[in-house]
């Protein structure tokens, strides 16, 4: 059964965490925490595991083996109820954004409300207001997410993740594919968010300046487990080359093309 | 999402075959259980299921109806032709309605429904799944078995029958109109025959058959969808994969309802 937090309890702890998925194995015992307001940033190259690390601790995947504890619940245990309590709580923003088709932006946005709180129609407009103006996006309720450019789609998914006012966010790749004013505007909105709000994150990205930018610490993901972990300085001076070639974006290393 | 034993073994086993299979089955059967326990839950969400009533129920219509005036009217024909020297044409109305209301009037339209319902639900939510709109919907603590398949399935549960009463009168007047028009056989004639030996129970034993074909069409499209990866050719393998499945399940099931029902219930 779910214990109640400690004090010294980080919010998120990951602990030799091992997924297959199919014959492949993706993470080998993996181990990470997250201490409550930090934001951690996991770089590593495309296809080491990232997004599905980040799904374990939101409850769309279950470990092999290990446990992901998330306000001191481990959440393969949880119930679907418990589970519901604690994503309200979470919010997530995927790669591609993920907006609902068959919904205008501002319905994606407002669902979390309408479907969690009982606050009014008038209120839940409101709040779609603030949450789009808070990540710049100004008179497109009514628009249907594919008429929205890739910029714009993550920037409303980003309003639709804030909606319920989490406390821990997780970005998967918020920058990837936008332009570098537009990659930006996303990073100082996260780093805004965590000291402004106090919102634990991890974020996953192989944008170096974006990692710069918003992390406390950077971990880099290789082989399944945590290669190294430091602060933005530390990974910056790291003599370490494996970590050298993938912040300096070199195909020369031991890292090796795939 | 599911990793099985079956994965390990090299493909086009015939063990692979069988356990995937099984485990298709099984999980059917837990998404099953899933739609009775969101149930409840799931009907409160009124303008989903209308809407999906319309896109299966209305949308499906035109398509039925040209499928079931045609299905009579060639009733008719290959019916008089068996029946030339041997049986008297006033059993042409009792024969052609007994094999619509009975057999073809809810087989051919769920055959019919599935092609188009059954692609559609698996497509739509194929690309909601690879987009990652499913995983966006769980991680925002709303179930995709209450907001995407309980609307579905019941929606397409109750249209099935709906369907197939419009595609019963249809059939049995592209029937009368070829019999009347070219077999030489007169309304009233035809109209007599029908009313010969007609039961009730026939025709609620194709309505009751056609409540399951509505449920097999869109779980299966719900199931196939839901569990499709891998871009563009996924959903498209997952679109086959249901469309194939119904036609099977649909005749497999039609089979065992038919024992049941004419061996069992009304013997």
């Amino acid at each position: 059964m779910p214990e109640s937090k400690g004090a010294a309890e980080p919010d998120i702890v990951i602990e030799s965490v091992s997924k297959r998925l199919g014959t492949k194995p993706v993470l080998r015992g993996i181990s990470l925490s997250v201490a409550e307001g930090e934001s951690v940033v996991i770089i590593g190259r495309s296809g080491t595991g990232k997004s599905v690390l980040l799904k374990h601790v939101v409850g769309l995947m279950r470990p092999d083996a290990g446990s992901v504890r998330v306000d001191g619940l481990e959440v393969s245990e949880l119930g679907t109820k418990e589970l519901l309590e604690l994503r309200k709580r979470m919010g997530m923003l995927f790669q591609g954004g993920a907006l609902f088709d068959s919904l205008s932006v501002g319905d994606n946005v407002g669902l979390p409300l309408r479907e969690h709180t009982d606050v009014g129609e008038a209120q839940v407009g409101l709040v779609v207001k603030e949450k789009l103006h808070l990540v710049g996006l100004e008179g497109v309720e009514e628009m249907r997410p594919s008429s929205l450019s890739g910029g714009m789609k993550k920037r409303a998914a980003l309003a639709r993740a804030l909606a319920l006012n989490p406390k821990i966010m997780l970005y998967d790749e918020p920058t990837t594919g936008l332009d570098p004013i537009t990659s930006d505007l996303i990073n100082r909105l996260i780093r805004r968010l965590q000291e402004r709000l106090g919102i634990t994150s991890i974020a996953v990205t192989h944008d170096m300046r974006s990692a710069y930018h918003i992390a406390d610490r950077i971990a880099m993901l290789h082989e399944g487990r945590i290669h190294a972990i430091g602060t933005p300085a530390e990974i910056q001076s790291s003599s370490d080359p494996a970590v050298r070639q993938f912040i300096e974006g070199s195909a020369e290393g031991p890292l090796l093309p795939t | 999402m599911n990793e099985t034993d079956a994965e390990t073994l090299p493909e086009s086993t015939p063990f692979r075959f069988i356990l995937n299979g099984l485990r298709d089955t099984g999980e059917v059967l837990l998404l099953a259980g899933d739609v009775v326990r969101e149930l409840p839950q799931g009907l409160r969400k009124v303008p989903l299921v209308v809407q999906q009533m319309v896109a299966i129920g209305l949308g499906s219509m035109p398509l039925t109806l040209i499928v079931a005036l045609f299905t009579g009217a060639v009733a008719a024909v290959q019916a008089s032709y068996q029946f030339r020297d041997y049986v008297p044409m006033i059993y042409l109305g009792t024969v052609i309605g007994k094999s619509v209301v009975i057999e073809l009037g809810p087989v051919l339209t769920a055959l019919v429904v599935g092609g188009r319902v059954g692609a559609s639900i698996a497509a739509e939510l194929g690309t909601m799944r690879v987009t990652e709109q499913v995983d966006a919907m769980e991680t925002m603590g709303i179930s995709p078995t209450r907001y995407l398949v309980v609307p579905r399935v019941v929606a397409a549960t109750l249209m099935l029958p709906v369907l197939t009463i419009f595609a019963d009168v249809v059939a049995i007047f592209g029937g009368y109109m070829v019999a009347v028009l070219t077999l030489d056989v007169s309304g009233h004639t035809f109209t007599s025959g029908l009313r010969l030996y007609f039961h009730l129970r026939d025709v609620f034993s194709g309505l009751i058959k056609s409540v399951f074909f509505g449920a097999i069409i869109s779980m299966m499209g719900c199931y196939y969808g839901l569990r499709s990866e891998g871009g563009a050719e996924g959903v498209g393998v997952a679109t086959t994969h249901a469309v194939v499945a119904s036609c099977l399940l649909i005749l497999i099931v039609d089979y065992l309802l038919a024992s049941f029902l004419f061996r069992v219930l009304f013997a």
